[in-house]
């Protein structure tokens, strides 16, 4: 028989510690059949994050390293300047990138680092148990909003990937969703637009992928998924930010 | 089509989601069985209905799933 599909190697044997449907899970195998099919597992570093995915070093079978809070892209700018041979990428959420980290991952963009950014968006702070991120909604109840996320008191949630889409070094920034298989697709042919981005020396890539928390969403793993599409796509479009990789 | 899904039970969390993707509507929760971490696993109910699209597989997080086809 003809395999059409199997876990890649790339992805450990170790069960994930992730709540069931978790989004991470999908956006994990994605990146690891990514760097199966460029053949760049020996060279590939990653730099995971605090957050729920702070474990992905037990997760990716290639060198990893576990960053300071939303330290990953200078840690990885490090890596990468004194290793150019290697390719080097950050795994983060948006408790990670969006807040504690959001100056590191604007000058990483800015300087033009030659690395790879995934950058989860679940709309909420999960390992932490579920308080208001800045990517949080309007009206989306956290324990932090319980009363649902006001703007008059916190502001509206922040678009990551358009405004990195403004800086100059930004050569590649789409955003994608894993809510059903045919974003699924697309959101990996995106991480793999962005790995040869650096394969490529173009410049900083960076790929936001919605993502669901039905933990801390409060809903089941299947509405989750449905939520992302009611709710989150229409503030955060997806498509293309910025590509500069043809010129 | 012969079609073979082979879905790791022990590894499985239960989530649904594959179940939510199958085009088919041939997955579902086990009703009958728990695994190691006493979740209920995902199992297909009509393995001659499968067209192995592998959109269960694709969307599983925890990489459970394989799918094969003649």
């Amino acid at each position: 028989m003809k395999t059409v599909f199997k876990k890649t190697p790339v992805l450990t044997d170790t069960i994930m510690h992730y709540c069931p449907g978790c989004g991470h899970g999908i956006v994990h195998r994605l990146v690891a059949e990514v760097i199966e099919e460029l053949g760049i597992q020996n060279k590939t570093i990653g730099f995971v994050p605090v957050g729920c995915a702070v474990f992905g070093y037990k997760y990716f079978n290639i060198d990893c390293v576990e960053a300071a809070h939303g330290r990953a892209p200078a840690a990885a700018t490090g890596c990468k300047r004194v290793n150019p041979e290697n390719i080097v990428f950050t795994y983060q959420g948006d408790g990670d990138l969006a807040s504690i980290g959001a100056a590191e991952i604007v000058h990483a963009a800015h300087r033009g680092e030659k690395i790879t950014t995934i950058f989860i968006n679940n709309a909420i702070y999960g390992m932490t148990g579920g308080q208001m991120a800045p990517t949080t909604l309007v009206g989306q109840k956290t324990t932090t909003s319980p009363y649902g996320r006001d703007p008059e008191h916190c502001g509206k949630p922040i678009r990551i990937a358009e405004m990195i889409a403004t800086i100059e070094g930004a050569a590649y920034v789409e955003r994608v969703s894993v809510d059903c298989v045919p974003n699924i697709i697309k959101a990996k042919a995106a991480i793999k637009k962005a790995f040869q981005c650096q394969i490529d020396r173009k410049g900083f890539a960076l790929v936001e992928v919605l993502s669901s928390c039905p933990t801390n969403w409060g809903k089941s793993p299947a509405e989750a998924m449905d939520w992302i599409k009611s709710d989150m796509i229409p503030y955060y479009p997806l498509g293309v930010k910025k590509d500069t990789t043809n010129e | 089509m012969v079609s073979k899904v082979t879905i790791d039970e022990n590894r499985c969390k239960g989530c649904g989601l594959c179940v939510r993707a199958c085009p088919k509507k041939i997955m579902q929760l086990s009703k009958t069985k728990l695994n190691e971490k006493g979740y209920h696993p995902a199992e297909v109910t009509d393995q001659e209905a499968c067209i192995a699209c592998a959109s269960c597989a694709r969307t599983c997080p925890d990489a459970v799933i394989t799918v094969e086809k003649e």
